[in-house]
């Protein structure tokens, strides 16, 4: 546990090595030292993760504490590092996966002109998600949140000439702010209560041994301030409008940081405060809506989206918002379940899809795809697990977790919840196959350079998808039911959320209606790939009914279709709403600067060099006047009095014994 | 007499080793007959091993009858002698060997001298003040006339010597005042005795006093030795006497007049207060007509110990820890630039401030540093000239003296003027053609040159830990 200060440190080395001498280096070296980082820091951590299985349950909480950042009065906090089962499987993801995407990186961006400089933002990208979750209190989170803010913001507009690019990046700060100024307030209110009751802390042991002390009221100003961070971060309805635009940066990044882990920060910390949460179950009921209307409304949105990496973007903020419905519902080891294998599949599927636009030669309009599959066998393999885990096909890991989410929100009550995600998951089994039939089957309908260059991908590319592949099938046996006191993820993360999970997990729960259940979301799943494979998919074109073709439903739902293709003019009311009057503003208020108050900087520029022409010939000849004649009385006076110094030792002596005689007749009779 | 002699060697350790390093280097000088230098590296490796026993204080209550003190004040001030010691010798062995006098003696009479000065600094008596004083004047008579073939070198000694004997028999008339006055020559018995009866005669016994001590620091109208003996002796012993001998004179000052008079300050402050306002005016006036930059650095030597002066005569914790803090940073600051003006000056060359012309292109780094120094002579951030100046002029500004302290800002302003002299010629003025190039900084100059200018820069960048120190050494001046 003393080395866990390395997990962040490694990663934060590797990025100022690369980005001091990075550019000095040769590419093979920038890469190799942002890959062993990540490597070492991996390591590290699964030995702490270790360390951590072999303290008994209870105990599972450290602090590390490293050193006082700020000591301000009564007001402190440490540089310090809680782990526990929550941020010991968060660090695993995070560097797990960040690692892979690394070693993925060195081949995706190997031609880049700026490889160094994307190492040392990649690098430090993980240095301040390893720091949001590991930090002990919620100043170190805070760091972090706006550390990884600002890595996002390079690394969107990491193409900078790129205007689009540019412009997402400032998009995705912007909308980051609104959120993060909301998570800011909250954090404040929470500090102020506390300190009212004499326990000002932003320790989050502190603070969740005397949150229930706080009035309820305030108690819901405080988690939904915090909500509105997590939303603006995690990218929730109405803050989610940033991540398909941030889709323009590098795709390893979508992979990582739109995908992996940063967004899912807002789901870590709404699980990480779940002690506050349990208290304001009404909160808790605000945060489930908004996840699974997310949810709803993203899928809609992915359903007609022909480009490859929106497609993704929409599915991430959908299956985002499946993550808010689980936490919010009270069901945290759901959530953070979730989050763990949507971190396996979308960043696989982020990494496949990047592997098609490599082949591809940037190309990313699937309606130019289609018989990838002949090409490129390892990228069409992966992926289609990736989407067969998104689909929630068993055994692979998204059935499990989506099924449990689903599951607990049915058992909790939530029956709407549990409706609209079922929806969601049959639309997001037909928008995923969608795109694996539009990509990777059929015949190619790209032109004929491109087909030419049709390959597949370095191995530094293939094998972390294989990784991820593996992974995805996987990952959900810690999630299989087979214990009675519930899975392998809840017993390990329950310690963390026995404050917020009551005791729900009774043992005749996990019997025949779940399984009916299952066997509920699964026949929707499937249904959502028949129906896709209907539409899109070759062989099964010919059984579909006419109403049943792509063109046939967008011509029939001509209004729907066209709200959807254009995501139901969210950005456009955006603009109008708020973009549009603010720029108006600024306008206004340039005009007014232009008008009236640079008419009196004019106007105090001219009185000015009125004054300064005027103090200009009073300084002449009054100051300076003065000043030569200081200047000479003081020479003058140099000259004289050096003249005592006449270098006869008698005179010396003579000046002495005055000098002596003056003062005593000055003190003894003065 | 205190109830036991408390013989403590702990105590007096510092000097005790000191005095042995001097002893063995004399030992050694019989034995070691070509190469001098090495005795020089002899002392300057004991003085090192020396200076964590000095920094260290054990005893902070008077010992051997009450006639030495090792507290933190007199523990402050061993480093400041040491350190200034330090840089002496190293620069003295290139020196002397330039002026052709390389001979062993120097460096235990160095030590000597440093001995003398550590004595003062823990006198709590005034015998032993008189002891240090004269170890330390005695070992400074023979060094100013080191230069025996310049007879610039051996009448300055003669200057000093005259002067010395006539400054040094007033201060004894002083004393014996004082104890005719108050029946002891210790410091607490002269403070219990105060008030009891006429103390006219006490009176002029501090006046007689304050005068010896302000020879030694040059204060005026004692400072007529000054520009005499600091052009005539070997740079570095003109370096090591307005560094060494004034802080020893003023850690003696301090403690004789807060420990043995505190109940006369408003008598002395107020004698002391015409002292200080003349000699930071004349001293700053007369530098500005120097063209010997020795001559020059005398003169502003004299300014600075009256700037120096306000600290005693405010009288409180600040002006107090100012002073110490001042000439810790003095220390480090004037050392720097005579070591400068020491490897320049050589037979006869480099000893005007013209000749200093167009430095910045011929020897760029050594111009730099004495551009600093300079500059913080003259007290402009960041360096430790202006947190030392700083940190006098707030203490007489919280004071009220308003008077003391803008005639020390005028002071200073004044100062600037000589001080920025020297970088003009150095930056602004091409070399004449044909001159002849200053010399190259060896080793041994560069590592003095690099600690003084990272203590210059530090004291001014990150003071607080230091102040801290001179606050705490001042404490026990003040109970």
């Amino acid at each position: 546990m003393e080395f866990v200060f390395l997990i962040p440190l490694l990663p934060l080395l590797g990025a100022t090595v690369n980005g001091v001498i990075g550019s000095k280096l040769p590419k093979r070296a920038v890469g190799l030292i942002a890959c062993l980082v990540m490597a070492a820091a991996f390591v590290v951590s699964i030995c702490t993760f270790y360390k951590l299985m072999l303290l008994p349950a209870t105990e599972r909480s450290v602090v590390v504490s490293f050193f006082s950042w700020i000591a301000s009065g009564s007001f402190s906090v440490d540089m310090a590092f809680l782990i526990d089962p929550l941020s010991a499987l968060m660090i695993l993801i995070v560097t797990g996966v960040g690692f892979l995407i690394h070693v993925y990186s060195t081949g995706y961006m190997h031609d880049d002109k700026a490889y160094w400089r994307y190492m040392c933002y990649l690098n430090l990208f993980v240095f301040f998600m390893l720091m949001l979750v590991l930090g002990s209190n919620y100043l170190v989170m805070f760091l972090g949140w706006e550390g990884v803010g600002l890595c996002s913001y390079l690394l969107i507009g990491f193409w900078y000439e790129k205007k689009s690019a540019s412009d997402a990046g400032k998009k995705a700060f912007v909308v980051n702010r609104i959120g993060d100024f909301g998570f800011i307030l909250g954090l404040f209110l929470l500090y102020w209560s506390l300190s009212d009751l004499g326990a000002g802390s932003l320790d989050y042991k502190t603070v969740f041994e005397n949150i229930h002390n706080i009035d309820p009221a305030i108690l819901t100003i405080i988690g939904l301030l915090l909500f509105v961070g997590a939303a603006g971060k995690s990218a929730q309805v109405p803050l989610y409008v940033w991540l398909p635009d941030a889709m323009e940066g590098p795709t390893p990044v979508s992979a990582l940081i739109h995908a992996a882990t940063m967004v899912t920060a807002g789901v870590y910390m709404v699980a990480r405060n779940n002690a506050l949460y349990s208290l304001i179950p009404h909160v808790g009921n605000i945060i489930a809506s908004v996840g699974i209307f997310t949810a709803l409304f993203a899928a809609t949105m992915g359903l007609v989206q022909n480009d490859i990496k929106k497609v993704l973007a929409y599915s991430t903020v959908s299956q985002l918002g499946y993550m808010f419905a689980a936490v919010g519902v009270g069901a945290y080891g759901a959530g953070v379940f979730h989050l763990m294998t949507h971190a396996f599949f979308k960043g696989l599927m982020f990494l496949g899809s990047g592997s098609v636009i490599h082949a591809m030669g940037g190309e990313q309009d699937m309606r130019r795809m289609g018989g990838l599959h002949s090409h490129m066998k390892i990228t069409s393999v992966t992926f289609i697990i990736g989407a067969l885990a998104i689909a929630g096909m068993p055994p692979f890991s998204g059935f499990w977790s989506k099924d449990e989410i689903l599951w607990e929100a049915f058992e909790k009550g939530h029956f709407v919840i549990w409706a609209v995600g079922l929806l969601t998951a049959g639309m997001t089994a037909f928008y995923m196959f969608r795109q694996v039939f539009m990509t990777f089957t059929g015949e190619c309908r790209a032109d004929d350079h491109t087909k030419h260059h049709l390959h597949e991908s370095p191995s530094s590319m293939t094998i972390p998808l294989i990784i991820l592949a593996i992974l995805s099938a996987v990952g959900g046996i810690i999630g299989i039911p087979l214990f009675e006191e519930g899975t392998a993820a809840h017993q390990f993360l329950n310690p963390v959320f026995s404050h917020g999970e009551q005791e729900l997990h009774s043992e005749a729960v996990h019997g025949g209606l779940e399984l009916i259940m299952m066997g509920v979301s699964v026949a929707v799943g499937l249904t959502g790939i028949f129906l896709a494979s209907l539409l899109y998919y070759a062989p099964m074109k010919k059984y579909a009914p006419s109403f049943w073709r792509p063109e046939a439903i967008a011509s029939s739902f001509k209004g729907l279709h066209r709200l959807l293709f254009n995501k139901y003019y969210i950005d456009e009311i955006y603009d109008y709403l708020v973009v549009n009057p603010i720029k108006r503003f600024c306008d206004w208020c340039l005009s007014f600067d232009l008008g009236v108050i640079d008419w009196f900087v004019n106007f105090a520029a001219w009185a000015t060099r009125l004054t300064a022409w005027a103090s200009h010939k009073f300084d002449i000849y009054i100051v300076d006047g003065l000043v030569n004649s200081m200047s000479t009385l003081v020479t003058y006076n140099s000259s004289i009095w050096r003249r005592l110094q006449t270098g006869y030792l008698q005179n010396y002596a003579l000046v002495f014994v005055v000098g002596v005689l003056i003062i005593i007749v000055r003190v003894l009779l003065g | 007499m205190p109830a036991g002699l408390n013989i403590n060697f702990y105590a007096v350790m510092p000097e005790i080793l000191v005095t042995a390093l001097a002893l063995i280097v004399l030992v050694l000088d019989l034995f070691i007959r070509k190469n001098k230098a090495a005795l020089g590296w002899v002392s300057v490796i004991g003085l090192i091993c020396i200076l964590p026993f000095a920094a260290y204080t054990n005893e902070p209550y008077p010992v051997f009858g009450g006639t030495i003190i090792a507290d933190s004040f007199s523990a402050f001030f061993n480093v400041i002698f040491i350190i200034a010691a330090i840089f002496t010798i190293l620069i003295s062995m290139d020196y002397l060997r330039k002026i052709g006098v390389d001979r062993g003696e120097y460096y235990h009479i160095i030590l000597f001298a440093t001995v003398g000065m550590m004595v003062m600094g823990a006198a709590n008596d005034l015998i032993n003040v008189y002891v240090g004083l004269e170890l330390m004047a005695l070992s400074f008579y023979i060094l100013v006339a080191y230069r025996v073939k310049s007879s610039r070198s051996v009448e300055g000694a003669l200057k000093y010597f005259v002067l010395g004997a006539l400054s040094s028999g007033i201060l004894l008339y002083g004393m014996s005042f004082a104890y005719g006055a108050a029946g002891s020559t210790n410091f607490m018995e002269i403070a219990g005795e105060l008030g009891k009866g006429d103390n006219t005669y006490l009176t002029l016994g501090i006046i007689l006093m304050a005068v010896g001590f302000g020879f030694k620091i040059a204060a005026v109208p004692f400072h007529m030795w000054s520009p005499d003996v600091y052009e005539g002796a070997p740079t570095p012993v003109t370096a090591l006497l307005s560094v060494g001998s004034k802080a020893a004179a003023f850690a003696a000052f301090l403690r004789v007049f807060t420990a043995a008079f505190p109940a006369f300050q408003a008598d002395w402050s107020s004698m002391l207060w015409i002292i200080s306002a003349a000699t930071m005016i004349f001293g700053a006036v007369v530098a500005i007509s120097q063209r010997n930059i020795v001559r020059m650095l005398a003169y502003s030597s004299i300014a600075h110990a009256g700037i120096i002066m306000i600290g005693l005569i405010v009288f409180n914790d600040t002006g107090l820890a100012g002073v110490a803090y001042y000439l810790l940073v003095y220390a480090f600051m004037n050392m720097g630039a005579f070591t400068i003006v020491a490897l320049f000056r050589n037979k006869g060359r480099f000893e005007n401030i013209d000749e200093y012309k167009g430095l910045s292109t011929t020897r760029p780094l050594l111009a730099f540093l004495m551009a600093l120094f300079l500059l913080s002579l003259a007290g402009i951030p960041p360096t430790g000239g202006f947190a030392a100046k700083f940190f006098i002029l707030s203490a007489a500004i919280d004071a009220k003296y308003y008077w003391l302290a803008s005639i020390g800002v005028v002071s200073t302003a004044i100062s600037l003027f000589f001080y920025a002299k020297v970088i003009f010629y150095m930056y602004m003025k091409e070399p004449d053609p044909g001159a002849e190039i200053a010399p190259a900084s060896g080793v041994i100059y560069n590592i003095v040159l690099f600690c003084t200018a990272v203590g210059t820069v530090f004291l001014g960048v990150y003071p607080a830990p230091f102040i801290d120190m001179a606050v705490k050494a001042v404490r026990p001046l003040l109970m």
